[in-house]
């Protein structure tokens, strides 16, 4: 019987288990599908990791290098090259690998922590044919920067999610040409560093508020045609079209938590983030499971990762010494003003000990805005923020003492300060 | 190269296949000519699945008859070959008075078919078997048809076909077909057919260039099964007589969370342009929503906006909750549809020993395994000998299916061959040792989507996203070359190039 099972050996997966074992559980086991540990971070060879947690600035694979050591000091057991099948409600988790076979492994608590998987074509319905070329900008890096082939050699990439900006840029390194980065919205979902690194250092237009509209080829792909949009119905403009002649075309339109394991386990999932309901705790509606990372949320900075991962191994340890907390009185976490989730979506006042911080995303570019903490309609916390885009994760952090004793439901509320002089002219003096 | 055979059939989608495989267990030398390099490439792999219980087509036709006649095979066949069947039922919804009109009418039709357990339900009766379906039907007609995977049934009918000697020949384009005459030098004696094709080959693999060599094969019968191509076929040696009209159908493709919105194959009243927007489970458990109808010129597999919104707004008047975003997929598929409004299942005029088997539109797929015996029947009564080959067919058994094993086999399993329990698609649970086992089947697939069809790796949720990469290099090793020599579909269809090349 384990202590704890981590599912998932990438960043959430390694700093649960290092952490996990330091707060005193001592059966932990990784299960990583992949040969080696690390995840998508392997892939990810470009810098800017590790700026928070570290305070330096770390490749993909350094920053995984330096918990995989953790991990290799510690007797935490690893199995790579093992895919979890099934977890059912008894905490039973199957598993198979070519060295192990099949094996259903008990143990007392689980941390999920598998990650996310790229949208695809068919979540956009792009029209036109069907030819090779049409890659997820994941899948693209995989082959660029571990298997060592181009995916083609004149490129349109398709939204300005991190993924996607960071390959422009790489793939401009290795010789391609990156035709245009096409996003749908008025303004990129991309962090602003890459923005400018990635795409204004090599003079790659980035098309705001348009779409690919059309994907032609036989074979492979031979022409793309872009459309600008309308921002408020996001359909195509006609007449608006430029076509691109290309081989290649990259998605990057987001991420979704891969919780297929979570679903069949009977655990509830939040349709917002497409990740589990969690409490404070990180715990799942599922006693003593557990969800940190992007199978959770999708985080943009891994360094957060790491934290939410710590916060899941430290409720795990807990759970298996002493117990389950108390889940007496319950309060929900509602959102407002352009809030679109929050994690955790749910409180157990007398459970936190100093404070709770919550994680949100707002829906639009805000400017100068407060974030409401609310208590029914009490205001309780007002915390300034100069500057919000949707593609930065907010947190907010909400002392234990202010929801104490409360049964009241939390609202997070996103709202603009309106400066007087940009609203009306006439009280400005 | 010239080799003399019994029969040669044009074309390896799921009539070629079926013809093919009801030949088989008769002592004669049979080739298959298909153009691509898989089966199932054309109106086979792009079709909404359905064994239609046989209540749509006019009493007294050839589609009425071998409609009925081929479910009934189909599903005998589904046990003895192993392809994925389900018999779900079908509905027909009405929402007016003149929809309930049109039941009666096709209720009527099924009995005159020999449609046996068709019936009228009640709106109640929907709902209770429907739950997820609109609120404004009136009534619907209950059919017990059945889903199947298309190309399934076809690549199973040709591996069977091929384990006991047909020959099947990919990348084979017929490009000339002329008389031979026989002994007294009359056309329409027993003389043979020429046919002559360009076979492409890869010496270093499909993304290089191919070497072209061609080939003629001597034949007593022709058999033109060549789809969307039968009209060109056609032509090649009889007189003009028919037209291909291809007619476009756009399909959305749904995760398997979706699949639980409907439990039957739902359609609405069929209009002139068929059997309108039908939203079914797939054989596979996913949702398919799907077709429009449009005439198109040339064989252009594009989606489009409006073909697309035009399918949504169909859809969702029999099952409004469907939700889109769970998408994975979208996809055409072409009619073979002719100028005949029935199959043209014949010998051409003028051209003695040359069957035509076109304008398979639907029910095609359903008529298939009656189709192989029909045309069987045609060639029989022209001359071609059928003795029965001694013994039983020889049936090609997947080796394994990891997914559907208990514990203890699945250690079994891995124990003799480790390969077995790695899994390389994730969404599908698809294990490399299965991805391997179809390097050695009787038809062994030449790209990509030749090991999709054949375990079904790729076809779920993440769409080759995860397990692309691994499955290009399984194939690479293979076929004996680099991964840049991979193909994911068709020729030309590359995946990657070396760093030199790009």
């Amino acid at each position: 019987m384990y202590d704890l099972i981590v599912v998932g050996g990438g960043p959430a997966g390694l700093a649960a288990a290092v952490k996990a074992r330091e707060c005193g559980l001592k059966k932990v086991l990784i299960v990583e599908r992949s040969l080696q540990l690390g995840g998508i971070l392997n892939q990810c060879i470009h810098n800017g990791f590790g700026l928070t947690y570290f305070k330096e600035e770390l490749t993909g694979p350094e920053y995984a290098a330096r918990f995989i050591k953790q991990v290799e000091g510690t007797d935490i057991e690893v199995r790579t090259d093992t895919m979890v099948l099934d977890i059912t409600p008894d905490k039973t988790v199957h598993m198979v690998s070519p060295t192990l076979g099949y094996r259903a492994e008990q143990t007392k608590s689980i941390i999920l922590a598998m990650g996310c998987r790229e949208r695809a074509r068919g979540a956009l319905s792009i029209p036109g044919t069907r030819p090779a070329g049409v890659y997820t900008a994941g899948a693209a890096q995989k082959y660029v920067n571990i298997d060592g082939y181009m995916p083609g050699r004149r490129i349109v990439i398709l939204g300005s999610g991190d993924i996607g900006l960071i390959m422009a840029r790489r793939l401009t390194l290795e010789g391609a040409k990156v035709l245009a980065c096409v996003e749908l919205n008025p303004y990129s979902s991309g962090l602003n560093r890459n923005i400018v690194q990635c795409l204004n250092d090599f003079n790659i237009p980035l098309y705001l508020s348009h779409t690919v509209t059309n994907i032609q080829g036989e074979s492979r792909v031979e022409k793309v045609v872009v459309s600008q949009v309308d921002d408020r119905t996001k359909a195509p403009i006609p007449g608006t079209e430029i076509e691109f002649e290309c081989d290649t075309l990259l998605l990057s339109v987001g991420l979704i938590p891969e919780n297929e394991l979570t679903r069949d386990a009977g655990i509830a999932l939040d349709p917002r983030t497409k990740g589990a309901f969690v409490y404070e705790n990180m715990e799942t509606s599922m006693p003593g499971v557990f969800a940190c990372g992007n199978v959770l949320h999708v985080h943009d900075l891994v360094d957060f990762v790491t934290q939410e991962a710590q916060r899941a191994a430290e409720a795990a340890a807990e759970y298996v010494l002493k117990g389950q907390p108390s889940r007496e009185n319950i309060i929900d976490v509602r959102t407002a003003g352009g809030v679109t989730y929050t994690v955790p979506q749910q409180i157990c006042p007398e459970n936190l000990k100093d404070e709770v911080r919550v994680f949100f995303r707002i829906n639009r570019v805000f400017g100068k805005s407060e974030i409401v903490a609310k208590l029914g309609d009490k205001e309780i916390k007002v915390f300034k923020k100069p500057f919000m885009i949707p593609g930065e994760m907010q947190n907010v952090s909400i002392p234990a003492e202010l929801l104490a004793g409360t049964h009241e439901d939390l609202t997070i509320e996103a709202r603009e300060v309106t400066e007087p002089a940009a609203d009306n002219g006439e009280v400005a003096k | 190269m010239n080799k003399n055979y019994d029969v040669v059939i044009v074309g390896c989608g799921t009539s070629g296949a079926a013809i093919a495989f009801t030949l088989a267990q008769y002592d004669l030398k049979v080739a298959v000519l298909e153009r691509e390099n898989d089966v199932a490439m054309g109106t086979t792999r792009a079709n909404s699945g359905i064994l239609h219980a046989g209540y749509d087509p006019e009493p007294g036709t050839l589609m009425a008859k071998l409609n009925v006649r081929g479910v009934a095979i189909a599903k005998e066949l589904s046990k003895k070959l192993r392809f994925a069947y389900n018999p779900v039922g079908s509905l027909v919804l009405a929402f007016s008075g003149h929809d309930l009109k049109t039941l009666k009418t096709l209720k009527a039709r099924a009995d005159a078919n020999g449609v046996k357990d068709c019936r009228i339900l009640s709106k109640e009766e929907v709902q209770q078997m429907e739950p997820m379906v609109s609120e404004d039907v009136i009534a619907a007609l209950y059919a017990p048809s059945a889903v199947c995977s298309p190309w399934e049934f076809c690549l199973t009918m040709a591996e069977t076909a091929a384990l006991n000697g047909t020959e099947i020949l990919l990348e084979t384009e017929v490009v000339g077909i002329s008389r031979e005459n026989g002994k007294d030098g009359n056309a329409g004696d027993a003389g043979n057919w020429k046919v002559v094709a360009k076979q492409t080959s890869w010496p270093n693999g499909p993304a290089n260039a191919p070497k072209v060599e061609e080939i003629t094969l001597t034949t007593r019968f022709v058999v033109n099964a060549a789809g969307l191509a039968a009209e060109k076929i056609h032509d090649m040696a009889a007189p003009h007589s028919f037209s291909i009209k291809p007619s476009r159908g756009e399909y959305y493709l749904m995760d398997k969370a979706e699949g639980f919105r409907a439990r039957h194959t739902i359609f609405q009243c069929p209009d002139e342009n068929g059997k309108g927007v039908l939203v079914s489970p797939t054989v596979h458990g996913n949702l398919i929503v799907g077709p429009n109808s449009e005439e198109i010129k040339n064989n252009d597999y594009s989606t489009t906006a409006g073909g697309m919104a035009f399918v949504r707004k169909s859809a969702v008047r029999s099952v409004p909750s469907i939700d889109f975003r769970n998408n994975i997929r979208n996809f055409a598929g072409i009619r073979a549809r002719s100028t005949s409004k029935d199959f043209i299942i014949e010998e051409a005029k003028g051209a003695p020993n040359f069957i035509d088997v076109a304008g398979i539109c639907s029910p095609g797929l359903s008529a298939a395994p009656a189709i192989g015996e029909y045309v069987t029947e045609l060639m029989a009564g022209k001359g071609l000998k059928l003795i029965k080959k001694p013994g039983e067919l020889k049936l090609y058994k997947e080796p394994h299916h990891f997914k559907d094993l208990d514990a203890e086999q699945k250690n079994a399993l891995i124990a003799r061959d480790p390969s077995y329990g790695r899994i390389v698609c994730r969404c599908e649970s698809i294990t490399e040792g299965e991805m391997r086992d179809t390097f050695n089947s009787p038809l062994p697939p030449r790209s990509v989507d030749g090991i999709k069809r054949r375990t079904m790796a790729g076809l779920g949720r993440c769409q080759g996203g995860f397990c692309g990469p691994q499955v290009v290099k399984l194939l690479a090793e293979y076929m004996g070359v680099t991964e840049d020599r991979i193909v994911q579909d068709k020729a030309g269809s590359w995946m990657v190039l070396r760093r030199e090349d790009a």
